[in-house]
């Protein structure tokens, strides 16, 4: 199954954000371009959150997404996070895949709420990365506020555990991107 | 890695006060000067306490009155009628706030009733509702009617504030109804709902005991304050003062603390 975005078309008011926008996505790929130019609209109007003034969009199915902000629930931890979208993922599943990314058993005893910056983000790419039922991934600037070993890290895991799915990873970090080694396509 | 402490509106929980923290003896030092304000007040106006009873005749009130069945019968009465107009209003707030906020028109229909509820002065509905009720039924009536608008403010209010982007991320991710409520609805409401119920809940004794008085139902704290108040009882009036603001303390706080708890259990929220 296949992403495919056809003479997509967005204007915010006056402003045009993607204008006969034409991509098929059928492995996972990369999503490069200057800030403002459309692509977390695109995200949006993907996963059903936006709509699109003209085009179509086909194969998107049971997506999970990695979003600008964490958007974990700040009560509970990360692994009841993971857990609670996981779909038939396992609390082990989750805590080793957490740990794998320098989860402590500490920090895997606290409230998100209470997690850093860089903590939330890695554990929403594992939520979007470990969702079961999910047959595309839409992974919106994941890597934000890691530090480079971190990244790597993150890279491996989510080479990994993306497999074959349609994906569309954006990002404006070329480090990353060269890390993933999946094709790139830029806005 | 560094653990932050950024809790969010919701997590922090509206039946959590965590005001600055004023030291205990600064508290009783306060509350020593006004009961030796309220003793030099009642010396000066004189007459025995007729107008003003001192505190320790109203100490000496309570004393009296504490070990005689019927003061506990009063309180038994009355406690049980308006705590259970308490929680009817609560769970009818709930019920209509959530309505209220999923379909506009609802809400529409049922602000201005709200409103003429508040509005309304405890006298006039306590003489509509004495034709429409027994006076032993009088404070759950007037007790649900002062509390409900309270709640069910509380509970829209707390709707509005759920985190919107939260939910976005439910619908993506296909969470099931019962886990949205679960996790991100109630968090959202319930901070705004504590608060609402912890208010409410002084607010029906004030109209329960109020009702009451006019109604004058037999065996309640109420007809007890009337009958103090018409044989010049200073003292006795005092003494039930004292003990409708304590069990209205009282029972806030068991309010604060049972829906802390039910919060801290259905929410699933890790205490650390």
């Amino acid at each position: 199954m296949s992403i495919v975005i056809e003479n997509l078309c967005k204007k915010f008011g006056a402003t045009p954000v993607l204008q006969n926008f034409s991509w098929t996505v059928d492995r996972p790929m990369v999503l490069m371009g200057r800030s403002g130019c459309g692509k977390t609209t695109l995200l949006r109007i993907l996963l059903g959150l936006e709509t699109a003034d003209s085009g179509t969009v086909t194969g998107v199915k049971t997506p999970a997404a990695v979003f600008q902000e964490d958007r974990l629930c700040p009560q509970l931890t990360a692994t009841v996070n993971l857990t609670l979208t996981g779909h038939g993922l396992t609390p082990q599943e989750a805590e080793r895949e957490l740990r794998g990314l320098g989860f402590t058993d500490a920090e895997l005893a606290l409230p998100t709420a209470r997690l850093s910056g860089g903590q939330k983000r890695r554990a929403a790419l594992l939520r979007a990365l470990l969702c079961k039922d999910a047959a595309t991934l839409l992974l919106d600037e994941p890597f934000t506020g890691m530090d480079a070993e971190l990244v790597a890290d993150a890279v491996a895991a989510t080479k990994r555990l993306a497999g074959a799915r349609p994906t569309i990873l954006v990002t404006h970090d070329r480090t990353a991107a060269d890390l993933l080694g999946w094709p790139v396509k830029e806005v | 890695m560094q653990a932050k402490s950024d809790l969010p509106p919701s997590c922090r929980g509206g039946c959590e006060h965590r005001p600055l923290q004023t030291p205990l003896w600064q508290k009783a030092a306060a509350i020593l000067v006004w009961i030796l304000i309220w003793q030099f007040a009642a010396m000066g106006l004189g007459h025995g306490g007729l107008f003003l009873a001192t505190p320790l005749q109203t100490l000496g009130a309570l004393a009296q009155l504490a070990p005689t069945a019927a003061f506990w019968q009063r309180i038994v009465f009355s406690a049980l009628r308006i705590v259970a107009g308490f929680l009817l209003a609560a769970a009818g707030g709930l019920l209509l706030g959530a309505v209220g906020a999923r379909w506009h028109w609802v809400r529409v229909f049922i602000d201005p009733a709200m409103q003429l509820i508040r509005a309304m002065p405890v006298a006039s509905f306590v003489i509509l509702a004495l034709l429409w009720v027994r006076s032993a039924n009088l404070s759950v009536i007037v007790s649900f009617t002062h509390v409900l608008p309270v709640v069910y403010a509380g509970v829209l209010g707390g709707i509005a504030d759920t985190d919107p982007k939260l939910l976005e991320m439910a619908k993506v991710y296909r969470l099931p109804l019962s886990a949205r409520l679960r996790y991100i609805w109630l968090p959202g409401v319930f901070p705004s709902f504590c608060e609402s119920c912890i208010a409410a809940m002084g607010m029906c004794w004030k109209s329960g005991v109020s009702a009451e008085v006019i109604g004058l139902p037999d065996h309640s704290v109420g007809d007890a304050l009337y009958r103090a108040k018409i044989t010049l009882s200073t003292p006795d009036v005092f003494a039930w003062t004292l003990v409708i603001v304590l069990l209205s303390a009282v029972l806030s706080a068991v309010a604060a603390w049972s829906l802390r708890t039910v919060k801290a259990r259905l929410c699933g929220e890790v205490r650390t």
